[in-house]
Parts: C-alpha cells; sequence; structure tokens
C-alpha cells in the first residue's frame, strides 16, 4: 500500500517536474536512432580540410549547430517571462547585425584583401547593433504597451531589407580566415569553438541569475506587473533590459552564423530561428504567457529541436520537407505536455494505481 | 465646442475609433498619391489591380480578424494558401482533374486545418501561436512533399477561369491609341467582397458574431455569460482556416501556378492588414471593414513605394514596417488617452 | 421534495488536488426567500456556488429543483437555462461589448440580433432599475459600480427561480446597496429563492430570512435569522466561542515614547492624478490615524499620492522636517513608507511566485538589483513571518496564489514588515477576509503602533476605524472636508461630516 503511494507521487513528481518533457523527447530520440543505427552515436577523430584535428559525428553537429539557438533560447526565456510574448524578429535582427558586422569589417567594400578593423570592433558594434533593436521591440512593448509579438513583427518585416540595405544588397566575404574561427574550429582544438561560445554565455547567464535579481524581478513583472510597480520594482526598464539582453544574445548568433560562411545571405540567414526560439522556450515547460520560467529546461529544449533536425536530416529528409515532419512532433509534444492532457493522464495513471491496489 | 469633441471620442467604441481613423488614412494616402505621384494612380484600373492582387489576402485577413477579435491567432495561414496551390494544381495537371474537384481539395484542406488547430486550441486550451506555428510547418513541408518544383498549370479550362475578366461599369480610362479600355476585376475580388459582406453581417448581426467579440473581450466573462467559450474559439479557427483555404483558391487562380515559396509570409501581411485595420491582439475590438481597408492602405503603400521610384526591394519591407509602427503607435496613444479621458 | 422547495443540495463533495473543499454538504432554498451564505473564506462558500452554477463539476452528490427533480448542471449556460442565474463579485461582463450587449448576450433566441429592439429593452431596463447607463454605451466607459448593477441588472431580467449574488456588494455605496435590496426584496415578493454571500453582517440582518453556515468544508448548520444572533454567528463561522469584537477598544495601547510628538511624515497641497483635490496631510510617530468617506471619495487615492503610487502632480513631502521627493513607489520605500494596496489580487499579490519570493520581495527590491538574498536568508525571513503572523500555508514554496485571501493577505503584510517601515499605511487590508484574521490584523495594527510605527488605516467598516485610528480625516467627493479626533471619534459625527452637516 505505502509502495505503491510512494511509486504514484514519485511518477507524478517526474511528470509535473519541468525538465520531464525535454528529457523525455531527448530520450525517444536517443532511443529512436539507437535502434534504427546505433551508428548515429559514434564520434570519431579525423582531419579537416585544412588539416585540422576535428571530431565529428551526429552529436558533435547537434552541439554544433544547436549553439545559435540554445543562445537565442537564453534571450527569448527571458523576454517571454517579463512580456508574456514573444520577440519573433530574432531571425531579421541577426540579419542586421550580421551585415552590420560585415559592413564593419570589410570596411564597406565587398571584396576586400584584408580586414578593415578588428573581430572584436566588429563583434562590439554587432552587439550594439543587436542591443538597438532590442531596445526598440523594447520601447515598442514597454512604454507604447504594444504586444510583443506584433511589436516585433515591426522589425520582422523591415528587418531582412535593412540588413541588405547596410550593404547596399552586396554580399561582402571577410578575406581573414581567423573570422572563421568562431563557427568552426580553432585550430588544434578539435572540439567546434561554438561549444565553448554557448558555454560562456550559459555560465555568463548562471552568474548572472545568481548574483542578480533578473530572476525575481522578470517573474515578478511577468506575473502582476501592477503589483511589481507597487514594489518598487519598475517594469517598463525590467522589460526593456530583457529585450536587451536577448539583442545581445542575437548578437552572439549572428557572429557564429556570418562565421560559419564567411559572408552573409540576407533571406536565408537563420531563417525561421525565431519560431525554433520560441518553441526551445515552449518545449522546456516554460508557459509562453509569462511569469516563472526555467532557464535551463529552455536551453535543453534548443538541444532537443537540434536533435530532432539532425535526425531527421540523417533520414534523409529534404530540408524543404524538414517543416512537416517538425511539426508533427511539435503537436505531439505539445498536446503531451499541455496541462490539460497532463492532468487527464495523471488522473488516469492515478486510476490504474489504485485499481491495482483494490486487486 | 472641445467639450463635444470630447464627449464624441469617449462615446465612440473602441472598434468604431480605430475603425475611423484607419479609413482617414487610407483616404488621405490614396489622395496624396493621386495628387503628387500621379502615373497609375490617375486611372481607376490602378485602384482595381490592387484589388485584383490582393483579393486572397482580403479573403485570409477577414478570417485572422475574427481569429484576433476572438484573442487568438493564427500564422499558419500563408502556409495553408499555398498548400491549396499546389494541391490544386498537382491535381488539375498531372491528375487531370476538374475546376470543381480542385475547388473542393481548396475548402477541404481549409476545413481540415481548422478541425484539428480549432480542436487543439479550444479544447485542449495549447496555445494558438504554437499551433498555428506548428500549422504553418506542417503546410510549407507538405507543400514541398507533394511536389518540389514549382509549376504553372496548364489546364485549359481553368486558364480560361484565371484569364476571365468581370469589367466595371462606367469606370476606364482611354489609352494612348484613344481606344477606351473598361476597368476590369478577377472573378477572384467578387469571392472577396462576398466574403467580406457575409463576415461583416456575421460579426454584425449574428448572434455567434457577437460571441466571438464576447470571448475575445474576457474569456471568463464570457462563460458566465452563458457563451459556449470552447465552441466559439473551435469556430473561430475552423472559419478562418475555410477562410484561408478559399483565399488560397483564389491566390491560386490569381498566379495560375503551384510554388512552395508561394505566399511566404502571406500570414504576416494579414495580421499587418487587420491591426492596421483596427483589430487588436488583447481580442475583442476589431472590424472587417477595418481588415479590408487595412489590405488596401498596406498595398496602396507598397505601389506609392514602386511608383515613388524606390523600386529597391528593400524599400517595400521597410515602408510597410514604418507603417505598421505607424500604426501600432497610433493605436496605442489613442487607447492611452482615451483611459486617461476615462479618469 | 418539500412543496415550497425550490432547490435543494444534498451531500455534495468537492475535491481539488490536496483539499477536501466540500464535505456532504446540504443546502436547502425556499421559494421567496432570502438566504444568506456564511462562513470564512476557505470554508467553501464559493466552491458550493460554483459547483450550482456549474463552473466546477461535483464529485459527489445530487442538486434537484422543484419541478424538474433531480438536475445535472455541467456548465454555467446548463446552470442559465434552468432558472439559475448569479452575480459573481467581480465583475463576469465583458468590457469591450456594449451595455444592452452584457444584458442580453447568450440568453436570447434565434440566429441574428435585432440591435434596435434590444437597445430599447436595454434602456427600459436600465430605466426600470433606476440604472445611469446608456443602452449603446460601452461597458468598460462605465464606473465600476455601474458595470456591478448592469450585472445584477442582467441577473434580475433573467426569467429565474433561483438567484445567486455572490459579494455583489463590494464595489456599490450605501445608496446602491439600499437599491440593490429593493430589488432583492420585489424578486422574493414574486417567489424568486435569492442565495446572498456577503461578509457584511449589517447586509445579512438587513435583508436575510435564514442563514447556512459552512466552516472548513461542511455544513454547521442552518437557522432562522431570529435564532441567530450576531455573536453567535460569528462564533459559528469561526468555530469556537469568541469575545465580542469590541473588546479590543480597550486594548489601544498609545505609544508612550517621547518623540511621540514628532511628525514622521508630512504632505502640504498633495495632489495626483487620479483626481482628488489637492490636501494636506501629518501623521505622527506611533499613531494611527485614516481616511473615511464612501466608497469612491478618493480614500485610497489619498494614500496612494502619499505612497507615489498616482503621478504626483504637485504638494510638498516632508519626512520628520525634511523636505524628500517621493514620486515613485521605490522613493516611498526608500523614506520607510510602505503601502498595503486596496486590490489584494491586482496589486498586491504576485500569484504564481512562492509565499516565500512575495514575503521577501520589498526587502529585497530595496536593498537591490545587485545584492540578492542568500537562499537560506530568505527561507529564514520567510519562516520567521510565516510563524509571527500565523501564515497557514504547506510551507514557504507554496505558490501564493493557493492560499485563502486572508492568508494572502498576511502574506502581503508580512512582505511590508519585514521591510521595518517608519510608516506603514494599510489600505483596506480587512476587504474580503475572514472574521478571525480582521480581528488578528486590527490588533497588530494597535500592537505596531504601540512599538513607535505610523500606522494610517483604511476601512470601509467604521466600526473598524473606531477601534484602531485615534484620528480620521473625512472625505467626500474627492475633497478632505474634516478631520475629527478624541470624543468627535463616532459613528454618527463621521456619518454627519460625510453627510456636510454642521
Amino acid at each position: 500500500m505505502s509502495n505503491s503511494k510512494s511509486k504514484i507521487s514519485l511518477w507524478r513528481r517526474l511528470v509535473s517536474n519541468q525538465m520531464f518533457i525535454p528529457i523525455l523527447a531527448l530520450v525517444l530520440l536517443a532511443v529512436i536512432n539507437l535502434i534504427v543505427d546505433p551508428g548515429f552515436f559514434k564520434v570519431t577523430l579525423g582531419l579537416n580540410n585544412a588539416g585540422n584535428p576535428v571530431l565529428s559525428g551526429y552529436l558533435i553537429t547537434i552541439l554544433d549547430y544547436g549553439s545559435e539557438l540554445a543562445i537565442l533560447a537564453i534571450g527569448m526565456t527571458l523576454v517571454t517571462a517579463a512580456t508574456g510574448g514573444q520577440d519573433i524578429s530574432v531571425g531579421a535582427t541577426i540579419a542586421i547585425a550580421g551585415s552590420a558586422m560585415l559592413h564593419v569589417l570589410c570596411g564597406g567594400v565587398s571584396r576586400p584583401d584584408h580586414i578593415a578593423t578588428p573581430i572584436w570592433v566588429a563583434f562590439l558594434v554587432a552587439c550594439l547593433v543587436g542591443m538597438l533593436c532590442g531596445a526598440f521591440n523594447g520601447v515598442l512593448v514597454a512604454i507604447f504597451k504594444i504586444q510583443p509579438m506584433i511589436a516585433t513583427l515591426i522589425l520582422f518585416t523591415a528587418g531582412r531589407s535593412i540588413a541588405a540595405w547596410i550593404n547596399n544588397n552586396e554580399l561582402p566575404i571577410v578575406p581573414d580566415p581567423k573570422f572563421g574561427y568562431y563557427g568552426g574550429f580553432i585550430p588544434g582544438i578539435p572540439i567546434p569553438t561554438t561549444v565553448f561560445i554557448v558555454a560562456i554565455c550559459i555560465v555568463v547567464i548562471a552568474l548572472i541569475l545568481k548574483f542578480t535579481n533578473l530572476g525575481l524581478y522578470t517573474q515578478a513583472v511577468g506575473i502582476n506587473e501592477k503589483s511589481s510597480r507597487l514594489n518598487g520594482i519598475n517594469p517598463t526598464a525590467m522589460k526593456i533590459l530583457t529585450f536587451v539582453i536577448l539583442g545581445l544574445c542575437v548578437a552572439v548568433a549572428a557572429l557564429i552564423k556570418v562565421s560559419r560562411l564567411s559572408t552573409i545571405n540576407y533571406s536565408v540567414i537563420a531563417k525561421d530561428i525565431e519560431m525554433d526560439a520560441i518553441l526551445a522556450v515552449a518545449l522546456g515547460g516554460n508557459s509562453l504567457s509569462g511569469g516563472k520560467f526555467n532557464m535551463w529546461a529552455s536551453i535543453l529544449g534548443a538541444y532537443v529541436i537540434q536533435f530532432l533536425t539532425t535526425t531527421l536530416y540523417k533520414f534523409d529528409v529534404q530540408s524543404d520537407a524538414l517543416a512537416a515532419y517538425k511539426a508533427v512532433v511539435v503537436i505531439l509534444l505539445v498536446v503531451f505536455s499541455a496541462p490539460k492532457v497532463r492532468e487527464t493522464l495523471s488522473a488516469g495513471t492515478k486510476k490504474i494505481f489504485t485499481r491495482k491496489e483494490a486487486a | 465646442m472641445k467639450k463635444e469633441k470630447q464627449s464624441i471620442f469617449m462615446k465612440a467604441s473602441d472598434t468604431n475609433l480605430l475603425l475611423a481613423i484607419t479609413i482617414v488614412i487610407f483616404f488621405l494616402m490614396y489622395l496624396g498619391a493621386i495628387l503628387f505621384i500621379k502615373g497609375g494612380f490617375t486611372k481607376p484600373q490602378m485602384f482595381f489591380n490592387i484589388l485584383n492582387a490582393n483579393a486572397s489576402l482580403i479573403i485570409t485577413a477577414c478570417g485572422m480578424s475574427l481569429v484576433m477579435i476572438t484573442g487568438g491567432i493564427d500564422i499558419s495561414v500563408g502556409g495553408v494558401v499555398a498548400l491549396v496551390s499546389m494541391c490544386c494544381a498537382v491535381h488539375l495537371d498531372y491528375k487531370g482533374g476538374s475546376i470543381f474537384g480542385s475547388v473542393l481539395i481548396a475548402i477541404g484542406i481549409g476545413v481540415a486545418y481548422g478541425l484539428v488547430q480549432g480542436f487543439l486550441v479550444a479544447y485542449l486550451e495549447i496555445q494558438p501561436f504554437i499551433v498555428s506555428l506548428a500549422g504553418m510547418f506542417f503546410a510549407r513541408g507538405m507543400t514541398t512533399i507533394v511536389n518540389t518544383a514549382p509549376f504553372n498549370v496548364a489546364n485549359e479550362e481553368f486558364n480560361a477561369l484565371k484569364n476571365a475578366r468581370i469589367y466595371v461599369p462606367g469606370m476606364g480610362t482611354v489609352n494612348k491609341k484613344g481606344i477606351y479600355v473598361p476597368a476590369y476585376v478577377e472573378i477572384g475580388v467578387i469571392v472577396a467582397i462576398l466574403i467580406v459582406i457575409l463576415m461583416f453581417v456575421l460579426l454584425r448581426w449574428c448572434k455567434l458574431g457577437r460571441n466571438f467579440y464576447a470571448v475575445g473581450g474576457n474569456a471568463q466573462s464570457a462563460l458566465m455569460l452563458g457563451i459556449n467559450v470552447k465552441r466559439t474559439k473551435f469556430l473561430s479557427h475552423l472559419i478562418c482556416s475555410t477562410l484561408a483555404g478559399i483565399g488560397g483558391y483564389v491566390y491560386f487562380l490569381h498566379v495560375g501556378s503551384g510554388a512552395a515559396s508561394h505566399a511566404m509570409g502571406m500570414e504576416m501581411n494579414a495580421i499587418a492588414s487587420s491591426i492596421i485595420g483596427g483589430t487588436m491582439l488583447t481580442g475583442g475590438v476589431g472590424n472587417i471593414i477595418g481588415t479590408l481597408f487595412g489590405v488596401l492602405s498596406l498595398s496602396t503603400i507598397q505601389n506609392i513605394v514602386a511608383s515613388a521610384g524606390l523600386d529597391q526591394a528593400w524599400w517595400t519591407g521597410i515602408t510597410i514596417a514604418a507603417m505598421l509602427c505607424l500604426f501600432l503607435v497610433i493605436q496605442s496613444i489613442v487607447m492611452a488617452q482615451k483611459k486617461r479621458a476615462l479618469k | 421534495m418539500e412543496e415550497n422547495r425550490v432547490l435543494e443540495m444534498r451531500d455534495i463533495d468537492k475535491v481539488f488536488p490536496g483539499v477536501r473543499a466540500l464535505q456532504g454538504v446540504d443546502f436547502n432554498l425556499n421559494k421567496g426567500e432570502i438566504h444568506a451564505l456564511m462562513g470564512e473564506n476557505g470554508a467553501g462558500k464559493s466552491t458550493l456556488i460554483k459547483v450550482l452554477t456549474g463552473v466546477y463539476a461535483k464529485d459527489g452528490g445530487t442538486i434537484s429543483l422543484s419541478g424538474q427533480g433531480e438536475v445535472q448542471i455541467h456548465s454555467p449556460q446548463d446552470a442559465q437555462r434552468l432558472g439559475i442565474s448569479t452575480v459573481y463579485q467581480e465583475i463576469t461582463l465583458c468590457p469591450n461589448l456594449t451595455v444592452a450587449e452584457n444584458l442580453f448576450i447568450g440568453r436570447e433566441k434565434g440566429a441574428f440580433t435585432n440591435w434596435k429592439e434590444r437597445n430599447r429593452a436595454a434602456d427600459e431596463l436600465l430605466k426600470k432599475l433606476d440604472i445611469p447607463a446608456k443602452a449603446t454605451m460601452q461597458l468598460s466607459n462605465c464606473s465600476i459600480a455601474v458595470q456591478q448593477m448592469v450585472a445584477i441588472a442582467r441577473a434580475v431580467d433573467m426569467e429565474c427561480k433561483v438567484l445567486i449574488l455572490d459579494e455583489p456588494t463590494s464595489s456599490l455605496d450605501e445608496q446602491e446597496v439600499e437599491k440593490l435590496f429593493g430589488f432583492m426584496r420585489e424578486l422574493k415578493a414574486t417567489g424568486v429563492g435569492i442565495i446572498f454571500v456577503t461578509h457584511f453582517l449589517d447586509q445579512v440582518y438587513e435583508v436575510c430570512d435564514k442563514i447556512t453556515v459552512l466552516r472548513d468544508g461542511q455544513l454547521v448548520g442552518e437557522y432562522e435569522i431570529k435564532d441567530l444572533p450576531r455573536v453567535q454567528l460569528v462564533a459559528k463561522m469561526l468555530g469556537k466561542e469568541m469575545d465580542d469584537l469590541s473588546d479590543i477598544k480597550g486594548e489601544q495601547g498609545a505609544y508612550t515614547g517621547e518623540d511621540k510628538e514628532e511628525r514622521v511624515f508630512e504632505a502640504t497641497g498633495l495632489q495626483s492624478d487620479a483626481g482628488i483635490e489637492p490636501f494636506d496631510f501629518y501623521i505622527k510617530k506611533g499613531e494611527v490615524n485614516g481616511f473615511t468617506g464612501l466608497l469612491g471619495s478618493g480614500r485610497s487615492e489619498c494614500v496612494r499620492a502619499i505612497f507615489g503610487a498616482d503621478r504626483v502632480l504637485k504638494g510638498e513631502k516632508k519626512i520628520h522636517g525634511k523636505t524628500v521627493n517621493i514620486t515613485k513607489p521605490r522613493e516611498a520605500m526608500k523614506n520607510g513608507i510602505a503601502y498595503l494596496p486596496e486590490d489584494r489580487k491586482v496589486d498586491g499579490i504576485i500569484g504564481d511566485l512562492s509565499v516565500r519570493d512575495n514575503i521577501i520581495l520589498a526587502l529585497q527590491v530595496l536593498t537591490g538589483f545587485f545584492k540578492p538574498f542568500s537562499k537560506a536568508k530568505a527561507y529564514a525571513f520567510a519562516d520567521e513571518y510565516i510563524k509571527k503572523l500565523n501564515i497557514k500555508t504547506a510551507s514557504a514554496d507554496t505558490p501564493i496564489k493557493s492560499l485563502s485571501g486572508g492568508n494572502q493577505q498576511k502574506v502581503i503584510l508580512a512582505r511590508w514588515l519585514l521591510m521595518h517601515p517608519e510608516y506603514l499605511i494599510l489600505d483596506e487590508p480587512t476587504r474580503g477576509i475572514d472574521v478571525g484574521t480582521k480581528v488578528d490584523i486590527q490588533k497588530l495594527v494597535l500592537e505596531l503602533a504601540s512599538e513607535g510605527m505610523s500606522v494610517t488605516f483604511i476601512s470601509s467598516e467604521t466600526d473598524e476605524m473606531l477601534r484602531t485610528c485615534s484620528r480620521l480625516m473625512v472625505m467626500r467627493d474627492r475633497k478632505v472636508v474634516g478631520e475629527l479626533t478624541g470624543d468627535d471619534l463616532t459613528q454618527s459625527k463621521i456619518m454627519s461630516t460625510i453627510a456636510g452637516e454642521k
């Protein structure tokens, strides 16, 4: 009797844990891959074109290409928590920040022989541009009280055009191979650089959450703005701040994206990434209507999405058709994690356990 | 005098106030275009071409407004339009199907979308944004799976329908050769006008229509007032997706081809049109006539940009965004003023 | 079913995760009867009402209506169809629709709306009930009191057998309450059974015929009004014999420090954008004073102006005689002022956050963005005040929204006490909470004052203010019209000052 009761509570605790859904999805994906082809998990050490030792394998691909998403998920989680809405302009602002970075790096010339400014200066410019875009969104949301999705629709619509405009619709190519390190490998280190970048971002945000009240304030603002104000929090500033932080995340993602190609394609770069980033937040079990959040669940959610993408690619799904399969998986996940369905499920399991008990 | 103005301002419901702003701005804009840009704007056909090109957007935007009034959102409509075009194109060309069959397919896809999305949103209480996001992914993916390469439909019957022109009596211009060219609209425009009228009647005079407003205004209250909130939400999605299906067919009729890249970003244009037309994403406020003017404003500004010689592709995106920004800020300020005046 | 019965509820059970909200509750309602449903917060009144109106599904028991026998109610529509109409405490109307639509939506036949006919009917109804609104007005453009009256008009207009009034009076002033009682008596005469839920004991004794008392989800009993004097009613609700509430009057232990004449806070010509006339105000160390006046007379607006919760237009504020600049809540907090807002749900609690986070919030904000408390410290603070104020919660990690109203209020109080303010403003701290907690809070106020804290106390219940305050600002029409101290502090003097009699 007590045994079955503890079973129930353990099961319920497990099911109600926020990390449950992303972890379950991860395990499920891993098991499917294990059954179909255990080679999925093989990681090999080889040499790349430049003759440097690099790790390769599907797992490395996931870690590598999930980076931008994981970084964006950090900012998106905060924006979602504080404003109860999402930023759908991140893809477009990556294009803007990336374009600005290229403009500075190439000095406005489309085929320069050498970079015009140091990479770190260009990155700082990208950060500034990203933060400006974030502040623009933030001001619309916080001061003009426009719903986040709609406010960010403006940059979503204009972003790629602005990006093209910055470089006069040319596609500059960065001549310095060092620039490629950020989205690729540093010679001599077999682990993708992006993994380190994500690690740095995670450590930074962990420190921020630990040593400031960012978490408490954003959640308070997201749950009850009026009350937060009466407790001395400035909700307007907090909302703008979360958008600015997301802008920084965008700049870092732009660095990786542009570095991967050493150039830019305005209409394709980071396309649909806003959708993936929002999904990462939702997959992490965070309410999209704001309030309480779990940062780590979001980041895990980002990698789950990348895992899914990579798995689908492995099954030879065309990149265009990918979306359809992803959609099915997403729907299954959200249906399963919907509070309504979970309630029914947990009531169902409870019934099963009690029936067993009676028997 | 000032006092009277204030009272009219206060008396107007949110819906009417925002509608009035939109219509005034549209007419000023078009008048400005006629006066300063001249060119095509002085000819009636310019206006009808805007209608021809945007009939499908008008239809989908009507559905979008309905969902937004009910307090939801549907970003799958662009995907549905693309999927409908592709399926109909394949049906007509590769399968040698009939026009009637293709219309059925279009509506069928719309209804099926509405049933599934409506169920997930209304009865499983999943956020509409996420549901329709997945819906959009699915539609775009399916379009490629149905057929990868874009192609034009060669079916003769269909092309006859596509090129059918309905002349507008009393409107027309004399061209350089001195021949009178009557202004015309395509079949899609007739469909769009019918749908606008139907939706207007639904939202204005049907009990069901008012229920959409009630649910969007305050779902909890609506429940207490004895409205079946779940069914109302379900129906809003069903109608929206069905309209997206119909809009998809009208789009198909206009372009006459199937392609995975069709109607890219149409959902955003539909949302933008609704907002410019005075629909608020918070729900409960909106008007179909406003949406119609929203679409017209949006496409007029695109045409103005094109005629003004700013033919670089990016200007369109930037001007639409700027206009959206302008309208949002106006809405926001008007509502804030109103709130303050009430205090 | 007895002949005269209109509603019988038998053995009603309702279980929420972890709580048995109702256990075998019986409830009877006769034709032409006004029946008060009483109990502390968390006693199960709201749950019982929501089971009856189909908002919650019951887990056991039966509901029978006269003429229909046992009925199943699965939704508010079902309830409406069966002739049960309800007015809730929170206004459950749609702000974006017109008054007429709010009156008739969801209960008309046919697929189309005849606007003209509907507006005519609505105007007629509004006129009959003497409600100052037009059919075509958008509801959100009406005042809260009018909105509540519209909700009542809607319920009254329905051909109902059972009318439920769930604390409908909290946003009405006295005249409006009288008007409401008028309707209730008229309806009663036509044979409608009325269930009346309220926290105001006076109102119960004014209109009701019978009282059913609930406690902890169980039925305590059903009584004729004449058989149950006030004191006993309170005792039944609390489940213990209680000394009469007025007893704490004697404990008005005043602060006796040497600096008791010092003005902790002083304001001159203060005015905010919330539409109050400029006013002067001061409070001395260890003093308890208050603002009194009818609802909407500007009591809350005054204290909000003091705290900087509304935008301050003009006026000077002094702390201990030194001029300070307080335009934002944060600046007020820095100057040792704390403010417990009137509307607990909207302005007070942060619903999804834990009791602990809710308690530490104000102090945390004051300490600074870059200096978060350690977990251990936060728990220590929370546990200290949970114990001190006797807050009933499963743990410090429980989300505050799952606590009862009274306990939520104590958490908010704890939040401000933790800040150790010099000057504490309590705006309706006892509204909508149970009698036991009310007394606790009043006692606490006096205790704090005797320790040297200055307190401004606002309450709709005048006797509460008389018990706690030693000086009262009287307000009328958004203006301070008088100040009462000493022997003037009587019910009748307050009334006459409010009314403007000399």
